[in-house]
């Protein structure tokens, strides 16, 4: 009864939506068009189409034919150039990450004594970073690191004779995380603007509190510099798992000597591009994003437990 | 228990000069308070003391040796900071530890301190939170407690109640004062609010633009301000500074005017002509009294309760603040007649200094006499 009564009264009080309010919706939407486009048609209509494809043998000349879990049991148990890439990327990952962010830290350190001339320093320390993705550079760097190089070159001025870095399987991959660390640039601005934000007088009570520069480093600047650790981590770790261009330009292609800087990315680029085989490729692509999922939902649950936010 | 000294300590930051010649002695338990406007070098001093800060000449002792060069941990100072610098990823516990762990101390003993301070700060049920669990207060008490575990000589605070809201900043002052009559510490403390200045001090040190203005116990500052600068800034509200229409000499006396004023002030040679007589709202009165200054008429009332403060102006266009007893029935517009005691008055030279007040200016009507 009460709801009968009420009910009129709302529905006459119900205004229409005046025209110029629709219009104002509208033009919302068309400024989210270009990216519904892109997301849609370049993001989640391929990522899908490639889970789909996952589970097909396709050679891009024929039609896909339906593999079921074909590709992933070979993966699993009888691809060994799969394990490798794993392997050397892994190495890649663990190697190039914590030194890329310990150095980051270090200089962003350095840089946040307040020095002449930091907006300077500052850019050319960046500069690497933009760069260093680049193919010219990795062109650079197998110039560098080649048997007749830059760095033997330098090594012989001094009696030294230095073996080919990138053609000894022994030595190839630990030039890739040099070339990795080099590119320190876009993490330290990230710990150099951390490091500003922790309040001086922190360091002010510590010291009248006797901790010494180190003790202050370990049991202030580190626990506060927390979460900019733990987003740098996940970065740089997520790009380290995604690197191909170095290793691509410095192996020609090949992942060579031996396997040796056979990047994931770059087994996944020549199973896809090479033989043609894109179910197969699509199955990597996969795997490698559950990998990357995975480390990535770990840390994230790990957060807790180390990871400082102050609000 | 330590006292402090400063002899001739300047503090220059490049070409420019922060602290002048700053002297003075802290006997071992005063609690001596710094106080004067922003920019004032107040909080400067404070930091040279604690060893945060260089000093650029003159000599720090504290309890006789010199500290100039020691390091900060090492002068047996515990400070507490305006934003209290609580590290923020630690709890309460670790907070007040840490600096008892950085020097090694047995965990029993670090225990025993910890829960002791806590104890005193009433802090006992919020030793595992972190300081964003905290309220203000809360925050204060362990900036504190952090201070007290170190068991230091000398404590330094700087601005500790300045974050806090009024009715907060009534109480912890209290407990400020309680914690020093307990703890018995040396105290140095830096404000700028003048009663918290007034209420906790055995010694003021009144700073301006770098330099000591004066140094005294608070009644000392009250009741004979060394220049106008002291006199404005101690007591609220401030007191009043009133120009003179004249000083001349007559009959070798020298007479000062000032509305329905007449004063003597001594004979030639043994008086310097004023440029402003200062008198404190609370000490005029209106209706009766020794000597009349004149009529005001009454521009604003604000009525504190206990109090009314009456702003009114003199015929010769100078404010004047009165403060009246009680609950006043005044209203804009109206004409006070007001009153002093020349006792009252403090007289001051054109470049701000004190001039010592005659025991007993003579008054009109009983006319110039002695």
């Amino acid at each position: 009864m009460l709801a009968s009564l009420a009910r009129p009264a709302l529905a006459g009080a119900r205004p229409r939506q005046p025209a110029r309010r629709r219009w104002h919706g509208l033009a919302g939407y068309l400024f989210l068009l270009p990216w519904l486009i892109g997301f849609f048609g370049l993001t989640l209509g391929p990522a899908v189409a490639s889970l789909i494809l996952s589970f097909t043998h396709f050679d891009l000349i024929t039609d896909p034919r339906w593999a079921g879990l074909a590709n992933y049991r070979r993966i699993a148990f009888i691809d060994t150039k799969f394990w490798a890439s794993l392997h050397v990327t892994f190495t890649y990952v663990l190697l190039s990450v914590p030194l890329k962010l310990a150095f980051a830290l270090g200089v962003a350190m350095v840089l946040n004594k307040g020095m002449r001339g930091l907006t300077v320093y500052r850019a050319i320390f960046y500069l690497p970073s933009l760069l260093g993705g680049s193919v010219a550079i990795a062109v650079l760097w197998r110039e560098i690191f080649s048997g007749s190089g830059l760095l033997n070159r330098l090594l012989a001025l001094v009696g030294l004779h230095g073996p080919s870095w990138i053609a000894d399987p022994d030595t190839a991959i630990y030039t890739l995380v040099v070339l990795g660390v080099w590119q320190f640039g876009s993490p330290m601005i990230i710990f150099l603007a951390g490091l500003r934000q922790i309040p001086q007088d922190l360091y002010e009570a510590a010291s009248l509190d006797g901790a010494s520069r180190r003790r202050q480093f370990f049991r202030i600047t580190l626990p506060l510099l927390t979460p900019i650790i733990f987003f740098n981590a996940i970065v740089q770790v997520i790009d380290a798992f995604k690197a191909f261009t170095p290793a691509f330009i410095i192996s020609d292609g090949g992942g060579g000597p031996i396997n040796a800087t056979l990047f994931y990315t770059l087994y996944l680029y020549q199973e896809a591009f090479g033989n043609f085989r894109m179910g197969y490729a699509s199955a990597l692509a996969w795997i490698l994003v559950l990998i990357i999922g995975t480390f990535t939902a770990i840390s994230f649950l790990s957060a807790r437990y180390w990871v400082h936010y102050d609000e | 228990m330590s006292g402090l000294a400063l002899d001739h300590v300047f503090k220059r930051f490049g070409n420019l000069t922060v602290l002048r010649d700053v002297n003075l002695t802290v006997a071992p338990g005063e609690f001596v308070v710094f106080v004067g406007p922003s920019g004032c070098g107040k909080s400067t001093l404070l930091r040279m003391i604690a060893g945060l800060e260089t000093i650029s000449d003159g000599e720090l002792q504290i309890g006789g040796a010199r500290m100039n060069d020691v390091p900060a941990a090492q002068r047996g100072i515990a400070m507490v900071f305006q934003s209290y610098a609580l590290y923020p990823h630690m709890n309460v516990y670790r907070n007040m530890a840490f600096a008892l762990e950085t020097a090694r101390m047995p965990k029993a003993e670090i225990d025993a301190r910890v829960r002791r301070a806590a104890a005193v700060l009433q802090l006992d049920h919020l030793l595992t939170r972190k300081p964003k669990e905290l309220s203000g207060g809360q925050r204060q008490r362990v900036a504190i407690g952090r201070a007290i575990v170190r068991d230091p000589d000398i404590f330094l605070f700087d601005e500790p109640l300045s974050n806090l809201d009024a009715e907060l900043r009534v109480q912890m002052r209290l407990e400020i004062a309680e914690l020093h009559r307990r703890l018995g510490n040396t105290m140095i403390y830096v404000t700028h609010d003048q009663v918290e200045a007034m209420t906790l001090a055995d010694k003021i040190v009144v700073l301006r633009a770098g330099q000591v203005e004066q140094i005294g116990s608070p009644l000392e500052l009250y009741n004979t301000p060394a220049n106008q600068f002291v006199a404005g800034f101690i007591g609220s509200p401030k007191m009043n500074m009133l120009r003179p229409s004249s000083t001349h000499f007559e009959d070798g006396e020298l007479r000062l005017e000032l509305g329905d004023l007449r004063l003597l002030l001594g004979r030639r040679g043994g008086a310097e002509a004023p440029a402003a007589l200062g008198i404190r709202p609370e000490h005029l009165r209106v209706g009766s009294g020794t000597l009349k200054l004149g009529e005001i008429s009454v521009q604003q009332v604000e009525h504190l309760g206990s109090a009314s403060l009456v702003h009114g102006r003199l015929p010769d266009k100078q404010n004047l603040v009165v403060q009246l007893e009680g609950q006043q029935r005044i209203g804009i517009g109206d004409c006070l007649p007001v009153f002093l005691e020349p006792a009252n008055c403090h007289l001051f030279r054109e470049d701000g200094a004190a001039l010592p007040r005659p025991a007993q200016p003579a008054l009109e009507g009983t006319a110039y006499a002695h």
